[in-house]
């Protein structure tokens, strides 16, 4: 990927189009903005937008042990929950460290559809595939698919025109096969933001067509492209965690307080004694979510202070644009990851600013 | 992009307008607003600072990235855009005017004419939105 031209995702030609700012990311030409990041933030906030999400990989696995193999590789647990429902999870090493971070699709005991990080895709089918031993296909569907997704209060709405009503009583976190235009997609009711909506996953000779029917029949709802800039700043109010940011193969889903996806009684897998030891010793740190007191936004890789001591460092940050303020997560030691503390953000040198640490998400939401 | 003939400007897209005998304004260009994006937060010298051509004098926070301003010449700052403490995003809607940074008190005015004028400076631009 270093160093080789970017590839071009099915839509590249219509966020061209649309006055996009392409930029080389995870090896793919993405749209980091059209309209400006704080505007499409608040559109997916108060109506909804669309986000070319095709640079994400896409991973079949197939065969009567696929769900053995699945649940040896993620840390949550695949095999309680029925076909047709979408997993959040974690792939750790035996180390408890995160190899990345995924949505894994139930689609039958024998077949699940994982989407994996872009940057991720080639060290985690490796991955796979080597803990696979051979007891199940596994294989790197990416290049074969497209993925939009469609997000906001007005997404379900939006959902519905092209695909059917019978879309709108799909509970969160589920999925569905759907034919649109003699195509097959998958229409899955998941998402980065928080807000509603859903993601489709469909072959990229019919990407373009959709993305142009969605943004046509959702004008008057307020549809308009939204860039990877906004999808960070969305998913940071939530708190949901960025790969290669918040996570990496150096912190362990307890720390990053998602420890809900670590199901230490489904059985053995990948990370577990290492996880299990790290839940009977005690955490030395968490991830947290803090709020700027003070001015300056907070960047990856700042330090955090407390009394002069570097207690942690800053993995995300931006201007929250729903809140009004800057807002940043980062790691930081105990006892001062307890809500409410104070800390200090060091701003490259410039001045230590005060910030205040959270409960998260950092959005509220309300129903 | 505009690049108004009667600015200067520097290689790092500042831009400096002479107001009067040894005072100056200073912002940042069309173009540097432009790359940066939503600007969510400005760090402004203090009135009083003596400043030096060449280092810091104040931060811009965008959405995509911190980016300091660099001072075009040196003298003493005699008045800072407090405007942008309560709307940082004027300096997107009008960089050249209302997004004023500082003013700066210089000795010498020779220290403009060392600037990029305004016919090299879009040939920059050029040249650096050709590279993109």
């Amino acid at each position: 990927m270093d160093g080789a031209e970017p590839k071009k995702t099915a839509l590249y030609g219509a966020h061209v189009r649309a006055g996009g700012r392409m930029v080389p990311f995870a090896g793919y030409w993405m749209p980091v903005q059209f309209e400006g990041i704080n505007a499409e933030h608040l559109r997916v906030r108060s109506a909804v937008g669309l986000f070319d999400v095709s640079h994400m990989g896409e991973v079949v696995f197939r065969g009567p042990r696929a769900q053995d193999v699945v649940q040896r590789l993620l840390t949550n647990d695949v095999a309680s929950p029925p076909s047709g429902k979408a997993i959040y999870s974690p792939a750790c090493r035996p180390s408890g460290g995160i190899v990345d971070d995924l949505i894994a699709y139930k689609v039958a005991p024998d077949h699940f559809f994982l989407c994996v990080n872009a940057a991720n895709r080639d060290k985690d089918v490796r991955w796979f595939v080597e803990q696979a031993r051979g007891e199940c296909e596994v294989s790197d569907r990416s290049d074969d698919y497209a993925q939009i997704a469609v997000q906001g209060p007005k997404a379900p709405d939006l959902l519905a025109r092209v695909f059917g009503d019978g879309v709108k009583g799909m509970k969160p976190f589920t999925f569905t096969f759907l034919t649109h235009r003699s195509h097959e997609v998958l229409l899955a009711t998941t998402g980065y933001t928080g807000e509603r909506g859903g993601e489709v996953y469909l072959p990229n000779d019919a990407a373009e067509s959709l993305w142009a029917e969605l943004l046509e029949r959702g004008q008057d709802l307020g549809v308009a492209p939204i860039g990877l800039g906004a999808r960070d700043t969305l998913r940071l109010e939530m708190k949901y965690c960025l790969y290669g940011h918040d996570i990496d193969e150096t912190t362990t889903p307890l720390e990053a307080g998602i420890g809900w996806t670590v199901k230490l009684d489904k059985g053995d897998f990948l990370g577990r004694d290492a996880l299990l030891r790290q839940r009977e010793s005690g955490l030395t740190r968490s991830l947290v979510a803090f709020v700027m007191e003070e001015k300056g936004v907070p960047r990856q890789g700042y330090r955090i202070l407390v009394n002069d001591q570097v207690v942690g460092a800053v993995t995300s940050g931006a201007f929250s644009p729903s809140l009004g303020v800057p807002v940043g997560l980062g790691y930081v030691a105990k006892p001062h990851d307890a809500v409410g503390s104070v800390i200090g953000v060091d701003l490259k040198g410039l001045r230590t600013a005060r910030a205040r640490v959270v409960e998260p998400p950092l959005l509220r939401r309300s129903k | 992009m505009s690049v108004p003939k009667d600015y200067r400007y520097t290689e790092t897209h500042e831009w400096v307008r002479v107001e009067e005998d040894n005072v100056v304004a200073v912002g940042i260009t069309d173009y540097a607003q432009e790359k940066l994006g939503d600007i969510v937060s400005v760090e402004l010298p203090r009135v009083g600072d003596e400043v030096e051509r060449g280092e810091a004098i104040g931060m811009i926070d965008s959405q995509k990235a911190s980016s300091e301003v660099i001072a075009p010449v040196s003298g003493v700052v005699l008045e800072v855009n407090d405007l942008l403490n309560d709307d940082p995003s004027v300096i997107n809607s009008d960089p050249y005017e209302e997004g004023w940074i500082a003013r700066i008190e210089i000795e010498d005015m020779e220290q403009v004419d060392d600037l990029l004028g305004s016919d090299d400076y879009e040939e920059l631009v050029g040249r650096l939105e050709e590279e993109e």
